[in-house]
């Protein structure tokens, strides 16, 4: 496995290994038989495992999702594919107020062990619903673990690691990063929610996660030219967040610019600026800010671009960040 | 007067709907099947036959009885102040009783809120059920000791993981079925519905057992459906059939027969048992601004404790002794549940952050180590 791999292909070997190492993983959703998947992560899965192991389902997301959990109290580990972001909502009740709060409920008693694969977030100039962020929701819901790799090694390691979790992983899939390659290695680096310093920097912190991680790696490229050294943390897990890595890295930096693509007002940006302004107050030389989308439903793709952080606006925060 | 007379000669002009198409409404009572009339008489059916022993019949008399009880009692303690709210299962003995003793051993059962007769049989402790109602847990129980799941009050949403469940059972091969519990108002929820595709296209071994109160809350099973509930299923490609909810050997006889039919390998069956809820839907409720004395006078004549009890009494199975026994555990029961409310402790706040998670979470820890910190403040004197 080890080499060059795309994300998708990195995902879709994860779950061959999660397949193979347990009887009791199945994989639900639509259109991840004989097509594997509509983005071919899945590709070929169904003709190794069979359709009993790799289920096509009917186009019900909320029956997809309450029938994992009946499995899962049956002792299967089930993996289901949302096929969109946008896709998720009628499925959002079975998530929240049922797969989040079973464990609790049952007084620990009973586990979860789903893992939830949505592909999210724009750039790829799809049509209304496929390109949308909404990892606050489900990063708000206790009982949730929420979590999104920006790379292929993170990609194959975290979906493992995630399958193998007794808890309900939300797994959010960069789609629009899903062609991208990266070295992928034999063993996980790291913890499912450990944030990874993936360019280390001294003048300020850049924190992003899955698909604005490398447009941040790009801003700091760029910044360096101007003899600015950014630092870039891709946060990989949303919940539980690493702040022990988040605080070392804006203790040192004293200055921090989180960016993702969801709209910035309530998202997960607004949680990281206020925890790490009460953490971090006396190492601050400027206001923790955000970079984000705007409040207004996700835009026609022919005006994406302008909704979506680009390179320039990531450093124009860093402009204004550094100017205090 | 040109566009109205149009209009008219459309209206004219318009097929009719043939009669053998007309909805028979949802009061019809086509097909119900009874084993036992009002008046204490047994009945055969056809399609499902049921041999009993006199000790049978008494054991579910004994079952009908105590969960009346147990369920009077709650309300009673409600009205106390010692929950916070009942769910009532009054006049819905026959139904839960009836579809609970048809469960074998690894049968498993996914209940709405309402459930406790079916918890009863599968011998649950009363007392684990009123735990979520007295607001010091949502549930607690462990599901897989008795095959029991926990009481779901999104209303269908346990249809799902019923099916779920079931489609675990084939997957596993096992001879087992599940049941799943829901109402006449949970009927037209998308849940409900999605439950049914997966379970017919996966031939999953489920019944569904939909209690037709003819109530959800206020509103009446004419909100829900233009067309008897148990026919809902042939639209989906399988069986459904409408047993008289209070008669609890029709009850009996059809999802043992249901669930025979869905464990070896037929899919699933919807059963709808054509019952009543005598009282309010919760305690919260008042029945009185919606619904007609007149209705609930006449469905206290299908009462279905007091139909076995006639029947006993006709056919010489009990005796007074017998019925006094009875009557004597119901005391016992009443008085255990009684106290077991009044003992049962508060939790300690903590439990709040126990079981968000299986695995340890960096934020559910940290805010319970910062909970416990400011409650000890108080026991040291810092916020007094």
């Amino acid at each position: 496995m080890a080499g060059q791999l795309t994300i998708a292909k990195a995902l879709n070997d994860a779950l061959r290994k999660s397949l193979e190492n347990d009887p009791k993983t199945v994989l639900m959703g639509e259109d991840i038989g004989k097509l594997g998947g509509v983005f071919r992560i899945t590709d070929g899965l169904q003709k190794d495992f069979g359709d009993s192991r790799v289920i096509d389902t009917p186009l019900a997301e909320s029956g997809i999702m309450g029938t994992a959990i009946g499995l899962a109290l049956r002792g299967y580990r089930p993996v289901v594919e949302i096929q969109f972001d946008g896709f998720v909502y009628p499925a959002f009740d079975q998530i929240v107020t049922q797969l989040a709060k079973m464990h609790a409920r049952a007084l620990g008693h009973v586990k979860l062990p789903i893992t939830v694969r949505i592909p999210y977030g724009g750039g790829i100039g799809a049509v209304e619903h496929h390109s949308e962020s909404h990892e606050a929701y489900f990063a708000h819901t206790a009982g949730l673990r929420v979590v999104t790799p920006s790379g292929a090694h993170d990609a194959h390691w975290m979906l493992r690691q995630a399958i193998a979790s007794d808890d309900p992983v939300i797994f959010l899939e960069p789609k629009r990063r899903y062609w991208d390659k990266g070295e992928v290695g034999d063993a996980a680096d790291l913890g499912l929610h450990d944030a990874r310093i993936v360019r280390p920097g001294t003048d300020a912190t850049l924190i992003a996660y899955g698909p604005m991680v490398k447009v941040c790696l790009e801003a700091a490229a760029a910044a360096e030219e101007d003899g600015r050294r950014l630092e870039v943390v891709d946060m990989r897990s949303l919940s539980p967040v690493d702040f022990a890595t988040l605080e070392e890295s804006v203790k040192r930096t004293g200055r921090a610019v989180v960016v993702h693509e969801a709209p910035v007002f309530l998202g997960m940006g607004a949680e990281l600026a206020a925890r790490l302004t009460e953490r971090c107050f006396y190492h601050l030389e400027a206001p923790v800010l955000r970079v984000g989308g705007y409040y207004a439903p996700y835009p026609p793709s022919r005006v994406e671009e302008a909704f979506l952080p680009d390179l320039d606006r990531v450093l124009d925060a860093v402009d204004r960040a550094l100017a205090y | 007067m040109t566009v109205k007379s149009t209009a008219r000669a459309r209206k004219k002009a318009a097929p009719g709907v043939p009669d053998t198409l007309r909805a028979k409404g949802t009061d019809a009572q086509p097909e119900l099947v009874q084993l036992l009339t009002p008046e204490g008489e047994r009945v055969e059916h056809p399609d499902y036959p049921l041999t009993t022993t006199p000790e049978e019949l008494r054991a579910l008399y004994r079952d009908l009885v105590l969960v009346r009880r147990f369920d009077g009692e709650a309300t009673a303690l409600q009205r106390q102040g010692e929950l916070g709210l009942w769910a009532s299962l009054l006049g819905q003995e026959a139904a839960q009783v009836g579809s609970g003793r048809a469960m074998r051993t690894g049968d498993y059962a996914f209940p709405t809120y309402r459930e406790h007769g079916v918890a009863w049989c599968r011998d649950v402790d009363p007392l684990n059920l009123l735990g979520m109602f007295r607001g010091v847990n949502h549930g607690g129980w462990d599901p897989n000791e008795k095959n029991f799941h926990l009481y779901t009050i999104v209303i269908g949403s346990q249809t799902l993981h019923a099916t779920g469940y079931a489609m675990g059972i084939s997957k596993d091969g096992a001879d087992d079925a599940v049941i799943a519990y829901f109402g006449d108002g949970a009927s037209s929820q998308g849940d409900v519905n999605e439950a049914f595709t997966f379970a017919s296209v996966y031939n999953a071994p489920v019944v569904f057992f939909c209690q037709n109160n003819q109530w959800a809350i206020s509103e009446p099973t004419t909100n829900q459906t233009k067309i008897p509930l148990y026919r809902r299923a042939s639209g989906f490609g399988f069986p459904g059939v409408r047993v008289d909810g209070n008669d609890v050997l029709a009850c009996l006889a059809v999802t043992r027969w249901a669930l025979d039919y869905a464990r070896s390998g037929n899919g699933p069956v919807l059963i709808e048992a054509f019952t009543y809820r005598m009282g309010a839907h919760t305690t919260s409720d008042d029945p009185t601004r919606y619904r007609l004395a007149e209705e609930t006078e006449a469905w206290k004549a299908k009462d279905p404790i007091a139909r076995l009890k006639a029947h006993l009494e006709k056919e010489g199975l009990a005796d007074e002794e017998f019925f006094a026994s009875i009557d004597a555990e119901s005391e016992q029961l009443g008085l255990r549940v009684r106290e077991g409310v009044r003992s049962m402790p508060d939790p300690d706040p903590t439990l709040i952050f126990d079981h968000v998670y299986a695995e340890p979470h960096a934020l559910v820890d940290e805010e319970r180590a910062e909970y416990v910190e400011y409650a000890a403040s108080f026991e040291a004197g810092e916020n007094l």
